[in-house]
């Protein structure tokens, strides 16, 4: 993937798409253009310009002769959005780089129509009422442009009560269903390079992070929810891998906020802190590469773009998805309420952007370029799966991998056998791209979602400074005497240079004489 | 219509830079450092910051890092900064240039190649966070701590230093009586340069794979836990901090060495 170039050209060509989408509406009647504020991740939709040999070669019901980025997803929207609707839209879109981030910029009164944050984020604006419901007729099935109604997996955000999105995770107001539409999902794991690993089981566990046998030679994100996470997983460990769980004590243990199991994850922190190369905000990948590092804590999405890069330089890496838990999380479009309320001709374009990035066709063109896997369960979609990760003649063992879960009806798609590591119960719990991108169901049965911390977010945050920086109580008396001691005799020698004609050189006046300033 | 100005109306770009950009966000941070959630009146973040071991902690960590940075510049700076304004004419500039160099580069390319030099050095170099962050922030800072020096060394009068090797001192006495007291002015200006920066540039430390964080990623981190307030009071104290710390400095320069703003 051409990612890394592409990603490059991000900042200009989000500014030539504006504007050259301005000079497209320009001659339109003025009163009839409106104006779509989106924002997102950066590196997080197809800009196009593809090179011919990346050509997708599957069969594309919605245009001639496969699928290909020629110019930028929202370019390609705004044209289709024109030649449909008796209106004209143009979209401004911008890009965030954290939750956070984008929850701090809207705090401070920067407006969006359509934002696409994760999920923990997407309960916090639900629950804060920034949002508007999609309308009845966006998830009519049978009108022909709703593709996101028609194609999304039923796993993910069914319509009649199936899937994530209609989970009952705190109180029922907070359904995601008919609030937010999902973009791109994933779980959490480790990129591995098994030639460094000695053995095989030590991936297999978030406790990874802790094994000295690797003391600095895994990263791990340095972020509060993932490292946190992961530490509730390294805590319960028995719980989590003993079996007889349901799905909802899983939860229930992976979003424990509780004031005992955060100081708990203070002190585990601690000693991660110690083991671990680095807390990571964007090196992880690049290091992974070099071979600095032999594992990373990372995004599925993140994991197939590191293992391409890697492929390319002649690295084989994978993906494990430690025994205890992953954690199952989405990004999806939600419609903000200072945006888009009062303005039905806003909220329909905005409808119509999500339901163009789900046409299965732009929902590949979006899964090539960035690594992350689609919402949308279509045989287009599939198709593309099996065109990218489909065993070819050269295979030697195969074996059918299913995705029947994901794609809503019994889907299994022919693989080449080394991609994927079969454990003695024929399940698989590490593998490569596809394994990242679509992991099998035994995985899914052991992901949690993580929720918001709600108001024991302070109280975390307060545990990741603690855990982060040096507390003076820590710190032995004999260092903080000696540096004490550093400190005073270095002002105490200026003290003694500044004065040194007073106290050493004896400049008072002879008899006799006075002494004139 | 012929455009004139007098000299107040050429101050209102600057001006107004100065409001908008200064004065208005300093306004801000003490309004969010004295208010607490609900935006009532408050000193639990002040008091927050002195009752915090972490936030002590942090603040010792940063100005330990900062002096040994400090220290460090200046132990490579001042021998370097001497030779150059000792050396003859022509060379001078080449040398000069060799170390204003790096100031073109982007500081984020220049550590990212300094990354992977330590590491064919040192193996692993998450294993010394601290003296990598040091050796960092010197790669960094060392041009801010020769220009000062060196432009405090090259006005010094040479008629002074004949004058005292004619009296009977020796290199050393000439060096320690009559230089190094005349230079100052160029020592604590390259001190302040160092010093401050070092205490909150955070970046380096990120990139060098430092985990510990210092007062910039300190502020950071409340802040994106939303945590406006607390984070604001620790800018407030910082700020207070190296208000003190220029004052200081200030009084044991000389007087009359106003020019040493000059030194960029």
């Amino acid at each position: 993937m051409k990612k890394l170039y592409r990603a490059l050209a991000l900042t200009s060509a989000a500014v030539l798409a504006g504007s050259s989408v301005a000079l497209f509406s320009g001659c339109a009647n003025k009163a009839d253009v409106v104006t779509l504020r989106v924002c997102s991740w950066e590196e997080y939709i197809d800009l196009g310009g593809w090179d011919k040999g990346e050509l997708i070669d599957i069969e594309n019901p919605y245009s001639e002769g496969g699928i290909m980025g020629v110019n930028s997803m929202v370019d390609d929207f705004t044209e289709w959005f024109n030649s449909t609707h008796d209106y004209e839209v143009k979209v401004e879109y911008s890009t965030f780089g954290t939750n956070e981030d984008l929850y701090n910029r809207l705090s401070l009164g920067d407006e969006y129509d359509l934002v696409c944050p994760s999920d923990y984020m997407l309960m916090k604006l639900i629950a804060e009422g920034n949002y508007v419901e999609y309308s009845d007729t966006f998830w009519d099935e049978d009108i022909e442009q709703n593709y996101y109604a028609k194609n999304v997996s039923r796993y993910i955000d069914g319509g009649n009560g199936e899937g994530i999105f209609n989970h009952q995770f705190t109180n029922p107001q907070d359904v995601w269903h008919k609030k937010a539409a999902c973009y791109m999902w994933g779980t959490t794991g480790l990129v591995y390079n098994p030639e460094k690993v000695e053995h095989i089981a030590d991936v297999s566990t978030w406790a990874m992070l802790l094994n000295e046998n690797y003391s600095r030679q895994v990263t791990i994100k340095d972020n509060v929810r993932d490292a946190y996470f992961s530490t509730l997983g390294i805590i319960n460990s028995d719980k989590l891998t003993g079996g007889n769980l349901s799905a909802s004590q899983r939860s229930a243990i992976l979003n424990d906020v509780d004031s005992a199991t955060i100081e708990k994850a203070e002190s585990v922190l601690k000693d991660i802190k110690e083991n671990v190369y680095s807390f990571e905000t964007d090196s992880g990948k690049a290091d992974m590469v070099t071979g600095k590092v032999i594992a990373n804590l990372q995004w599925s999405g993140d994991a197939v773009f590191i293992m391409d890069e890697a492929e390319a330089d002649d690295t084989e890496l994978w993906y494990s998805v430690p025994d205890e838990c992953t954690n199952l999380w989405f990004d999806g479009w939600l419609m903000l309420k200072n945006g888009v309320e009062k303005n039905e001709k806003l909220k329909t374009s905005a409808e119509a952007f999500v339901n163009f990035l789900s046409r299965p066709d732009n929902a590949v063109r979006n899964m090539y370029y960035i690594g992350y896997s689609s919402a949308i369960a279509d045989d287009t979609v599939f198709d593309y799966m099996e065109w990218n990760y489909g065993a070819d003649e050269e295979a030697g063992q195969t074996f059918e991998y299913d995705v029947s879960y994901f794609f809503n009806e019994q889907k299994l798609l022919e693989v080449d056998a080394v991609n994927f590591e079969i454990d003695g119960d024929g399940k698989i719990n590490r593998g490569r791209q596809l394994f990242a991108q679509y992991p099998p169901q035994n995985v899914i049965d052991r992901s949690v979602v993580m929720l918001d911390f709600g108001d024991k977010l302070s109280e975390i945050n307060q545990m990741w400074i603690n855990v982060r920086c040096l507390d003076i109580r820590d710190i032995s008396p004999v260092t903080v005497g000696v540096t004490a001691a550093v400190v005073l005799a270095l002002a105490g020698a200026v003290c003694l240079y500044k004065f040194r004609y007073k106290l050493f050189f004896n400049n008072r006046p002879k008899k006799g004489y006075e002494r004139v300033s | 219509m012929k455009l004139r100005f007098n000299r107040k109306q050429l101050c209102i770009p600057y001006a107004v830079f100065l409001v908008c950009f200064v004065i208005a966000p300093l306004i801000v941070i003490v309004y969010y450092a004295f208010t607490n959630g609900q935006g009532q009146f408050s000193f639990s973040n002040f008091a927050n910051f002195f009752s915090s071991g972490n936030t002590m902690g942090t603040l010792l960590y940063s100005f330990a890092l900062a002096i040994v940075v400090t220290l460090v510049c200046l132990l490579v700076g001042y021998p370097t900064a001497y030779i150059l304004a000792r050396s003859n004419f022509k060379k001078k500039y080449v040398l000069l240039m060799l170390f204003v160099l790096p100031m073109w580069i982007n500081f984020t390319l220049r550590i990212t190649a300094l990354k992977e030099i330590l590491s064919a050095i040192e193996g692993n170099i998450s294993a010394y966070p601290f003296l990598n962050s040091v050796i960092g922030m010197t790669y960094d800072f060392l041009p801010f701590m020769i220009l000062p020096l060196y432009t405090s060394l090259l006005k010094l009068d040479k008629s002074l230093l004949e004058a005292a090797s004619d009296l009977g001192a020796n290199k050393f006495t000439v060096f320690l009586r009559v230089t190094l007291p005349l230079s100052v002015p160029g020592i604590i200006s390259g001190v302040t340069m160092v010093l401050l920066p070092s205490m909150t540039n955070y970046v380096v430390l990120d990139m060098l794979y430092n985990s510990t964080y210092i007062m910039g990623s300190l502020i950071g981190s409340y802040f994106s836990a939303y945590d406006w307030h607390n984070g604001s009071m620790i800018s407030l104290v910082l700020l207070v901090i190296i208000f003190i710390v220029t004052l200081v400095t200030n009084r044991f320069s000389d007087k009359d060495a106003n020019n040493r703003g000059a030194v960029l």
